[in-house]
C-alpha cells in the first residue's frame, strides 16, 4: 500500500495546476469569442454601410403632378406615344409664351428629336414632383401601410417606385431639384481633375522612386527625403488643400486660370480651376506613388542589374530596360491606389475652391469645377430628404468607380506575382 | 541609347586591336553628360517632396504671421454722443464699454484714428490714420478699438469668431480631441482585438476572407462615412439615448465613425508587429504550458508593444486630421462643451465651412483658417514624429 514517495510529490505538484486548468480555458475561450466578436463587428458595421447607401437609393416615393397625363393626351393617344409634332404643340399650348421662346432660342424645336420634345413635356409641363420618400426595405416590408399613409396625406400623389441611380442621373448636369439633378458635371468634373493628377503624380513619382532606390546614397539630403517623404504621408488632406490655395489658386493664379495663355478672359477668370485641383491633389499622392514605386523597385533581383551592367550597360539602360520594366506592374498597382485615393478625397478640393453650383460641362483645365465626392458632400448636407436620395445614387456611382479601379490593381498584382 | 555605345571609341575596341594597338585605349571615365543630366531630373523629383514640406510651412507660417499682425476691430461699445467734424482732435466718448487708452488705434466708420491722450469721457486724437481721410462723422456712431491677435488670447480664449474679434481657438480644439478621443476609444480595443485575432486564431482561410473586408473598409472615401454618420449612425444614437439628449448633429456619432475609419488601420499596423514576433517565443511559451490566450496577451502583444503603440498615436493622428466625417456630422458653429451630443466645430470641420464659399484674400477668415491649419499640422506632425521614433527606439530585436 506504501506510495512511491517520487510520484506523491508529482501529484501534490500537479494538483493546483491542473486545478486551474478549467478556469484557465475558460477564459481564454471567452476572450477568443472576444476577439471574434470584434472582427465581425468590423464586417457588421461594413454590411450596415452598404445597407443604408442601397435603402436610401431606391423606394417608394409620393410623386404629385402639376398636369396629369392623361388630360395631355390627343385625340385618345397618350403623350406617350404621340408625335414630336403633337408634342410640341402641348408644350407651345401649355407653357408661358417667354419660356417656350427661351426653348426655343436655347435649341430650335425643328432640330429637337423627339424624346427631347418628349422629356420637355415631362419636365415643364407635367412637373412631377417628389413630396415624400421612403427607404428601400420600409417600402418592401411595409408596402400597404406605407400605401395607406400616402393615400391619407397627399390624396393626389401617386405611388411609385423610384430607383434614385438609372441612366438619366449619369448623363443630367446638376439641378436644384432633386427629382432632375444628375451626376453628369460631377464625373467629368472628377475625370479631367483625376487625368491630370496622374500626368503630373506619376512620372515625377515613379522617377523620385528611382532616384532613391537606384541612384540615391546614403547622405544627409538623401535621408532627409526619406524622412520627408514619410512625414508628408502623414499629413491631413486638408493641409495640402491649403497649400493649393495659397500656391495654385492665388499666387500662380494668371498660370491656373489660365490668363497668362489666353484661354480665359482676365476679367472672370480665377485660379479655382481644374488645374490647380489636379495639381494639390497630385501633391497629396506624391507620398504614396513614390513609397509604393519604391517598394516595387526594391523587389526587383539585384542579379538583373549585375548581369546588364556586365553587359557594358550604362546606370539609366539598366534602369530603363530592366529594372522599370519588371518592377512596371508593383509600380502600376501603388498608382491605382493612390488614383482611387484621390478620387475619394473631399476636403482639399473644398479649400482649393470647387464650385458649389454648375450645370456646364467643364471644358478644359481652366474650367470651374466640381467632383463627385463634392457633389456628395452638397447634396447630404442639404435638409431635404430627396437629396439624401440622390446623394446615396451618387455614392453607389463613386464605389463602383473605386470598384472597378481597385479591382484593376488586384488584377495587375496577381499577374506581377506570376510571373515573378 | 544604340547611339550612345556605338558612337564611342572602345566600341570599336577590337579593330583597333588587329590594327596593332597604335593607339593606347583610352581607359579613363568619360563624362556622361545624358546620364549626369538624367540623375539631376530624378534628383530633382526627389526634391519636390522636401519643397512640398517647405511649401507648407512657409505658407502656413505667413499667413498665421499674418494672422497675429493683423489690425482687427472690436467693437468698444462706446459711440460719438455729437457729431464730429473734420478738422476736430477733440473727440468726446459716450460711457460704458471698453476702456480707450492713449496709444490705441480707434476706428469711427472709415477713419482710423490714434489716440494721444484719454479721460473716461474725451480723447486727443489724430485723424485721419492709416491712409484713411478725416471727414466728418454724424452723432450715434460706434466706435471701434483696434487691437491684435495675441497667442495667450488664441490659446486661451474660450469663443471663435473672428469676424467680431474673439479669437479663443479653445472651443474647435476641445471638439477635436473630443471626436478623436471617441474614435480611439472605438478603434483602440477593437483594432488590436481584430489584429490578435487575425494574427494568433485565424486560420488561413478565414484570414484571406477577412483581411480584404478590412482593406475595403479603409478604401471607402470619406465623404461616404460622413453621410453614414449623419444619416444612420445619428438616428440610431437618438432613438437609443432619446431625441432631446441627442442633438441632430453630435460629436459622438462623428467620432464613432471615425473610429470605424481608423480600425482599418490600427488593426493592419497593429497585425503586422504581432506577426514580426518570432515563432520561438510563442513555442516556448507554449511548453510551459500556457494557454493560447495567455501566449497572444502576455507573450506576444507585450512584445510587439512597439509597434502597437505606434499605430496608435498614428491613428491618432488621423483622427485628428480627418475632415468630411466631422464637417457633416459633428455641427457648424465653434461651441465649448464636454458634452458628446451636443454639436460642436472641430478645427477641420472650421476650415472647410469658412473655405465654402468664395473667400476673399485680404479677409481675417482666410489668415485665421491658416492659423488653425498651422495649430493642426504641427499637431499631426509631432504625433507622426512621436509614432516614427517609437518604432524606431523601442523595437524588440529578436533573431
Amino acid at each position: 500500500m506504501a506510495k512511491n514517495p517520487d510520484e506523491q510529490q508529482g501529484r501534490s505538484l500537479t494538483e493546483p495546476f491542473a486545478n486551474n486548468l478549467p478556469a484557465r480555458h475558460r477564459t481564454a475561450r471567452l476572450w477568443q469569442l472576444a476577439f471574434l466578436a470584434s472582427t465581425i463587428v468590423g464586417i457588421v458595421i461594413l454590411t450596415a454601410l452598404l445597407f443604408n447607401i442601397v435603402n436610401s437609393a431606391f423606394g417608394l416615393a409620393a410623386v404629385q403632378v402639376k398636369v396629369d397625363p392623361a388630360t395631355l393626351a390627343m385625340d385618345g393617344v397618350p403623350i406617350e406615344k404621340q408625335t414630336k409634332v403633337q408634342l410640341v404643340q402641348i408644350l407651345e399650348g401649355s407653357l408661358k409664351p417667354a419660356v417656350y421662346k427661351r426653348l426655343e432660342t436655347e435649341k430650335p424645336f425643328v432640330g429637337r428629336s423627339r424624346n427631347e420634345a418628349y422629356d420637355l413635356v415631362v419636365e415643364r409641363v407635367v412637373e412631377p414632383k417628389v413630396e415624400q420618400t421612403w427607404p428601400l426595405f420600409d417600402s418592401l416590408l411595409h408596402r400597404q401601410e406605407i400605401l395607406a399613409e400616402m393615400a391619407q396625406e397627399y390624396p393626389d400623389a401617386k405611388a411609385k417606385f423610384l430607383s434614385w441611380i438609372d441612366a438619366k442621373f449619369l448623363v443630367t448636369p446638376q439641378s436644384s431639384q432633386a427629382e432632375r439633378a444628375g451626376v453628369r458635371t460631377a464625373i467629368l468634373g472628377s475625370l479631367w481633375t483625376i487625368a491630370i493628377t496622374i500626368l503630373v503624380a506619376f512620372p515625377v513619382g515613379v522617377c523620385a522612386a528611382i532616384y532613391l532606390e537606384e541612384y540615391a546614397r546614403d547622405n544627409w539630403i538623401n535621408r532627409l527625403i526619406r524622412t520627408n517623404i514619410n512625414n508628408l504621408a502623414g499629413v491631413p488632406s486638408i493641409i495640402y488643400g491649403m497649400l493649393g490655395l495659397a500656391i495654385f489658386v492665388r499666387a500662380l493664379e494668371r498660370l491656373t486660370s489660365g490668363t497668362a495663355f489666353g484661354f480665359a478672359d482676365p476679367t472672370t477668370a480665377n485660379g479655382r480651376t481644374i488645374l490647380s485641383a489636379g495639381l494639390t491633389l497630385a501633391l497629396l499622392i506624391l507620398p504614396v506613388i513614390i513609397i509604393n514605386g519604391q517598394e516595387a523597385i526594391r523587389t526587383v533581383p539585384t542579379s538583373l542589374r549585375e548581369a546588364s551592367f556586365g553587359l557594358g550597360a550604362t546606370k539609366w539602360q539598366t534602369v530603363w530596360a530592366h529594372v522599370l520594366p519588371s518592377a512596371l506592374p508593383g509600380i502600376l498597382t501603388g498608382t491605382i491606389l493612390a488614383m482611387s485615393r484621390a478620387i475619394g478625397e473631399t476636403a482639399p478640393l473644398v479649400v482649393v475652391g470647387a464650385s458649389t453650383f454648375i450645370n456646364k460641362d467643364p471644358g478644359g483645365p481652366f474650367s470651374k469645377f466640381t467632383t463627385l465626392p463634392i457633389q456628395i458632400y452638397q447634396w447630404t448636407s442639404r435638409p431635404q430628404a430627396e437629396f439624401r436620395n440622390i446623394a446615396a445614387a451618387a455614392i453607389m456611382v463613386l464605389l463602383v468607380l473605386l470598384l472597378a479601379l481597385n479591382a484593376t490593381a488586384i488584377m495587375l498584382r496577381n499577374r506581377s506575382s506570376r510571373r515573378l | 541609347m544604340q547611339d550612345e555605345r556605338t558612337s564611342q571609341p572602345w566600341a570599336g575596341a577590337t579593330g583597333a586591336v588587329a590594327a596593332g594597338a597604335q593607339e593606347a585605349i583610352n581607359l579613363r571615365k568619360r563624362p556622361r553628360i545624358r546620364e549626369a543630366l538624367i540623375q539631376g531630373f530624378l534628383f530633382l523629383c526627389g526634391v519636390l517632396s522636401i519643397l512640398t514640406t517647405l511649401g507648407i510651412v512657409f505658407e502656413l507660417g505667413k499667413e498665421s504671421l499674418g494672422f497675429f499682425t493683423r489690425q482687427v476691430w472690436e467693437d468698444s461699445n462706446k459711440a460719438l454722443p455729437v457729431a464730429l467734424a473734420p478738422g476736430a482732435t477733440e473727440l468726446l466718448l459716450s460711457r460704458g464699454g471698453s476702456g480707450i487708452q492713449a496709444g490705441d488705434l480707434v476706428r469711427v466708420e472709415n477713419e482710423v484714428m490714434l489716440v494721444k491722450a484719454a479721460t473716461g469721457q474725451a480723447a486727443t486724437v489724430v485723424r485721419g490714420q492709416q491712409g484713411t481721410e478725416a471727414v466728418a462723422h454724424a452723432a450715434n456712431v460706434a466706435l471701434f478699438r483696434g487691437k491684435r491677435v495675441s497667442l495667450v488670447e488664441f490659446f486661451t480664449g474660450t469663443k471663435w469668431s473672428p469676424q467680431i474679434g474673439q479669437f479663443g481657438i479653445l472651443p474647435l480644439v476641445t471638439a477635436t480631441l473630443m471626436t478623436s478621443v471617441i474614435a480611439m476609444l472605438v478603434a483602440l480595443p477593437l483594432g488590436l482585438s481584430v489584429a490578435i485575432y487575425l494574427s494568433e486564431y485565424a486560420s488561413e482561410r478565414a484570414r484571406k476572407i477577412l483581411k480584404p473586408i478590412l482593406e475595403v473598409l479603409s478604401g471607402i472615401p470619406t465623404v461616404v462615412y460622413g453621410y453614414f454618420a449623419l444619416t444612420f449612425m445619428t438616428p440610431l444614437l437618438r432613438g437609443v439615448f432619446g431625441q432631446d439628449t441627442v442633438q441632430i448633429y453630435n460629436m459622438a456619432s462623428a467620432g464613432l465613425v471615425i473610429g470605424v475609419l481608423i480600425l482599418p488601420l490600427v488593426s493592419s499596423m497593429s497585425e503586422d508587429a504581432l506577426s514580426a514576433v518570432p515563432r520561438s517565443l510563442r513555442e516556448a511559451a507554449y511548453a510551459l504550458g500556457a494557454t493560447k490566450f495567455e501566449v497572444a496577451v502576455k507573450i506576444v502583444v507585450p512584445a510587439a508593444l512597439s509597434g502597437i503603440a505606434a499605430a496608435f498615436i498614428l491613428a491618432m493622428s488621423r483622427a485628428v486630421g480627418e475632415t468630411m466625417v466631422v464637417a457633416i456630422a459633428a455641427g457648424q458653429g465653434p461651441n465649448l462643451t464636454f458634452n458628446p451630443f451636443r454639436s460642436a466645430e472641430t478645427m477641420t470641420g472650421h476650415m472647410v465651412r469658412i473655405s465654402g464659399g468664395d473667400l476673399s484674400y485680404d479677409s481675417i477668415d482666410y489668415n485665421s483658417i491658416f492659423a488653425i491649419g498651422m495649430l493642426l499640422f504641427l499637431i499631426t506632425f509631432v504625433l507622426n514624429i512621436i509614432s516614427q521614433r517609437i518604432v524606431r527606439r523601442f523595437r524588440e530585436v529578436y533573431d
